[in-house]
């Protein structure tokens, strides 16, 4: 039956993207480390040498042809004939992202573009045919080794006549001499086979043997059991037979080699033409004197394997899930045990529901309601549990990095150093997904902006080598991700001007200095004179700040001039789940998610203000802030249309503040987030659904959304005269 | 006292499902309803129930004929309101005024909106033949919302093409 | 027909070489490392083992020295999955006790071929 291989394509593309990923973490792990431990070496070679040998079992000879190359290399390193120096680091980084570049081809089904391969196998070619720094001074040069064949194997046997030996078989053979007439076509051949006493004992079965060559023609058998020991020394699992064998087939001397190929060593074979008086001289002499004894039984050894080392292949491979965006998902078994355990106790609270409902009186009321107080606990205990599957550790986020900063500082310099910390911390997996390309940018910028070259930071009296952090943990219902640098932190006074110069404030405007750090947020603000290429590529910090807005969370900086800056993310943990605060606005009740919350307050008539052009602000301490009536916002009808009296609830978001009027506080909870996508379309200033506990559907406010649509409102407003020319 | 039971013979709101009716197999079936004096008809498969009215959530800005969202069965679904879109009739609200949930399931499209109508009629049993063209001009309906017209008697029912129907602005643009 | 076990740490070529043999009839089960498939040995009669050389925790010639240890594997056939250039892997293969080997790349029909030598 043909099996089809293009089945197993998809997995082979996915193990050996992951075989990547664990290979470039080995070789960072072997470039950072004063000595190489053997066991990044062995995860380094495996990984090239299953990519090797999958690639050339599905056909992709391409891959197979250079990562050859690559385990040459890698082997010499394993067995200690050469140390990877950072040349050969190097050149492994490189090879592992082109191998990565040519499966990505393969999975997007695009062809295979050599031209990128091709010079890299030239160097590693020069680079082998150089030995380097070996411990066993015998090495040799050793070019691509070339592929062995078992003939080659067993002709590097020694081919001696033991004439003592051969008598022996003669004469123990017994009728071995006798002379069949040949079929026509066919040749005889006469097979004296005399097996090792352990060949039992490698799984190997003289009669299989003698099956195979039954197969190709006609076989006939005679047995020796001259040398079966007296029965109380017979031990049952050693072979004292020996047999000749003729065999009459159209087969060559090969084609009846090639049946004998596994116990080649474990036996004293001749092959030769029936008809023929005398032995021919070659023979088989097993290799008894280097052959050691079955080994004795061991202990198999515990599993002392540095936990370091699968645990590193483990999260490679969830690395190249996170920043895939997979559609699937993997789940400790943990997780699903709880889950399990969860509904176990749900339908138990569901059947003693269900039991108090028939037959119900109003004596069983309190038990309903202590059920129902059950129902709510299991509920929320599940949604947690749930919710945790959809959790990862940020640690597939954070493994990017170690590459990326070792890259981009030896690119333009700057001597960084890598810390992580939080790395187990587990987030939501399209949270994380979608953080993962705001976080390199902030990093980027952190590196390329905020650290100084090393003469600099020595004058400064600073470490040569600058350190960035990146520190995950949980507060609150939220999980809190820091970039920390000690470079040379934001210059206020620098960011102001600059910000006037772009014509984002005026001269007069007065900023706290959070505010002015927020500053670089701001759509069309760069410091650098020159935007470099690196962080500068179109992906600004406002659309960084963006992303994390449409996640539901918040950026805050941190910053000493001269010591460094520290960028801090807060996200949702869940993105299917929302802390909401219900509020009224005339007939509609609206979900304003708590994290965007400041406070909620009564309207003080005297602290309100109006200002130029319908800006009606509040103010809040030392901020003022925009009030915004809903209804006006979305043309609905409120109880209450004044601002006296009026009930304010503060929200931020973007570092603005605006104060929502609305009729009524009600409840907080925790919603179920819907999307109107799925049979309507987004809708400006909401960003989703919810349905309340008495079935009624209540639109979730999009702060970020409504504080965005009436600055862009403020700012036409500037601009009364331009608004005029624009016809 | 079952309080299963007596929860099986409480009305659920104007619920009636179309679950049960025979569907004859030759010619196409069109559940027809009346706006104002006019008389309109759609693909009945694509109905999924029909429901008496109920006050929605309001979309902030949205058009006039777009009412706002209601649940149904956990699903956030548009109601429209025919009259104001086709400027037919008068757009009141009573115990009889109902709502028609079509869905369309197509690759390009997958979404599911309710439609107040005045009140629904037969369900007419037409062959395609029957379906005559409607005229380019003069009606308030777009013309790429008719699929045809169908002589029943004396009256005339217009069928309306659940695709463009169901389509918001936002599907066309390019 | 048969209980193979196949040890490979390569997803890939556990996937081709279980559906290869499962395609002939044959009983199939896995392990990803040497550690695993002595686990899963111990608890079962497999009348075959085939086995990669280079896989994390317990590689192929230790998985082997330890199935032979084992009095229910002392005869079994054990097949080493090689490379054409590994030679002194076939030796310490043989060393080690292994039945045979079975050379990369190969495709199905060589498999279930080698396979059906080593069984009864």
């Amino acid at each position: 039956m043909a099996i089809d291989l293009e089945q197993f394509y998809e997995v082979f593309f996915e193990e050996s993207l992951e075989g990547l990923d664990a290979m470039e973490q080995g070789l960072l792990a072997v470039s950072s480390a004063d000595e190489a431990d053997p066991e990044d070496i062995n995860t380094i070679f495996r990984a090239a040498h299953s990519i090797k040998g999958g690639s050339s079992t599905f056909g992709f000879t391409a891959i197979a042809e250079f990562t050859h190359v690559l385990e040459t290399l890698l082997d010499e390193a394993r067995d200690g004939t050469r140390t990877l120096d950072t040349g050969a680091i190097d050149l492994l980084l490189q090879s592992s992202d082109c191998l990565r570049a040519m499966i990505n081809a393969l999975q997007a089904g695009n062809a295979i573009d050599t031209s990128a391969s091709a010079p890299l196998v030239a160097a590693f070619e020069i680079m082998l045919a150089s030995p380097n720094n070996s411990n066993d001074n015998t090495s040799v040069p050793a070019g691509p080794s070339k592929p062995a064949t078992t003939s080659e194997l067993s002709s590097n046997t020694h081919l001696d006549i033991v004439a003592a030996s051969v008598d022996n078989l003669l004469s123990d053979g017994g009728d071995s001499n006798i002379d069949y007439p040949d079929d026509s076509g066919s040749t005889q051949w006469r097979i004296s086979f005399k097996p090792e006493a352990q060949i039992l004992l490698s799984g190997n079965e003289p009669l299989r043997l003698f099956r195979e060559l039954a197969a190709m023609g006609e076989l006939r058998t005679e047995a020796n059991i001259s040398n079966i020991p007296a029965f109380d020394q017979l031990t049952c699992d050693e072979c004292y037979i020996s047999w000749t064998l003729w065999l009459t087939a159209d087969v060559s001397r090969e084609d009846i080699l090639e049946v004998f190929d596994w116990v080649i060593d474990e036996c004293m074979l001749t092959i030769d033409l029936a008809n023929t008086e005398t032995v021919e001289q070659e023979k088989f002499v097993p290799l008894a004197a280097e052959r050691s004894q079955p080994p004795a039984p061991e202990q198999p050894k515990p599993a002392a394997v540095p936990t370091a080392a699968p645990e590193k292949a483990i999260a490679a491979k969830k690395a190249s899930e996170s920043t895939a965006g997979s559609a699937s998902i993997r789940v400790g078994i943990d997780k699903v045990d709880s889950l399990i355990n969860l509904i176990g106790e749900l339908v138990i609270t569901q059947s003693m529901l269900s039991e108090l409902g028939s037959n119900f009186d109003m004596d069983k009321l309190e038990r309903l309601n202590s059920g129902l107080e059950q129902l709510q606990q299991n509920t929320r205990e599940l949604q947690e549990s749930v919710m945790r599957i959809r959790m990862l550790p940020i640690s597939f986020a954070f493994n990017r990095f170690p590459r990326m900063i070792r890259d981009l500082s030896a690119q333009i310099g700057k001597k960084v150093e890598l810390k992580l910390s939080g790395e187990n911390t587990e987030l939501d997996k399209t949270v994380m997904e979608q953080i993962s390309d705001p976080m390199v940018h902030l990093v980027r910028n952190a590196i390329d902006h905020g650290m100084e070259l090393p003469e600099k930071r020595l004058a400064a009296g600073k470490s040569e080598t600058g350190t960035i952090c990146l520190n995950a943990f949980h507060r609150g219902g939220s999980i809190v991700i820091e970039i920390i640098d000690d470079g040379n932190g934001l210059d206020a006074q620098l960011l102001y001007n600059k910000a006037v110069e772009k014509g984002i404030i005026t001269a007069a405007t007065e900023l706290t200095e959070q505010e002015i750090f927020a500053l670089i947020f701001a759509p069309g603000f760069s410091t650098a004179a020159v935007v470099s290429d690196i962080s500068g590529r179109g992906v600004g910090m406002d659309v960084v700040r963006r992303n994390i807005s449409a996640l539901g969370g918040r950026i805050e900086i941190e910053s000493k001039l001269g010591r460094g800056s520290t960028f801090r993310i807060h996200l949702p943990l869940t993105l299917a789940i929302l802390d909401g605060q219900l509020v009224r606005v005339g007939s509609q009740v609206y979900v304003v998610p708590l994290v965007g919350i400041v406070e909620s307050l009564q309207i003080k008539k005297e602290l309100v203000n109006k200002v130029s052009g319908n800006m009606t602000l509040y103010r809040l301490r030392e901020d003022n802030v925009p009030i915004i009536p809903i209804h006006q916002e979305f043309a609905i009808e409120a109880d209450n249309t004044r601002l006296e009296d009026g009930l304010l609830v503060v929200v931020e978001g973007e570092g603005q503040k605006i104060g929502l009027l609305v009729d009524d506080l009600l409840s907080q909870q925790q919603v179920v987030i819907k999307s109107l996508k799925s049979n309507y379309k987004n809708i400006d200033g909401i960003s989703g659904a919810t349905i309340l506990g008495d079935g009624s559907v209540s639109m979730i406010l999009d702060i970020p959304g409504l504080i965005r649509r009436v600055s862009d409102r403020k700012s036409k407003q500037k601009k009364p005269a331009a608004q005029h020319h624009a016809a | 006292m079952d309080i299963q039971e007596l929860a099986k013979t409480v009305p659920v709101e104007g619920e009636i499902t179309l679950d049960g009716l025979d569907f004859i197999s030759n010619g196409e079936e069109y559940l027809t309803f009346g706006l104002g004096e006019e008389h309109y008809g759609v693909d009945i498969l694509c109905v999924n129930e029909i429901r008496s009215w109920e006050l929605p959530t309001l979309i902030p800005n949205s058009p006039e004929y777009i009412k706002g969202v209601i649940n149904i069965r956990g699903s956030i679904i548009p109601i429209i309101d025919l009259r104001i879109r086709f400027d037919v009739g008068e757009a009141t609200y009573t115990e009889s005024t109902v709502v028609i949930v079509l869905t369309i399931d197509s690759p390009e499209l997958k979404r599911m909106m309710g439609f107040v109508v005045d009140a629904v009629s037969d369900v007419l049993n037409a062959q395609s033949s029957e379906i005559t063209k409607a005229p380019l001009f003069g009606g308030i309906i777009p013309a790429e919302m008719i699929e045809g017209l169908i002589n029943v008697g004396s009256n005339v029912v217009t069928i309306l093409a659940i695709e463009q129907l169901l389509a918001l602005e936002e599907d066309t643009d390019d | 027909m048969a209980q193979i076990l196949i040890v490979d740490d390569s997803a890939s070529m556990r996937n081709m070489v279980t559906a290869t043999l499962q395609s002939a009839g044959h009983d199939v089960q896995n392990a990803g490392d040497g550690q695993a498939a002595l686990t899963i040995a111990k608890s079962a009669n497999f009348d075959a083992v085939v086995t990669d050389l280079n896989m994390p925790i317990m590689d192929g010639i230790e998985l082997v020295k330890n199935l032979r240890a084992l009095p229910t594997y002392k005869y079994t056939p054990i097949l080493l999955l090689t490379t054409e250039s590994s030679a002194d892997k076939k030796t310490q293969g043989k060393q080690a006790g292994a039945t045979g080997w079975l050379v990369k790349p190969f495709n199905p029909d060589k498999l279930l071929a080698t396979v059906a030598r080593v069984l009864n």
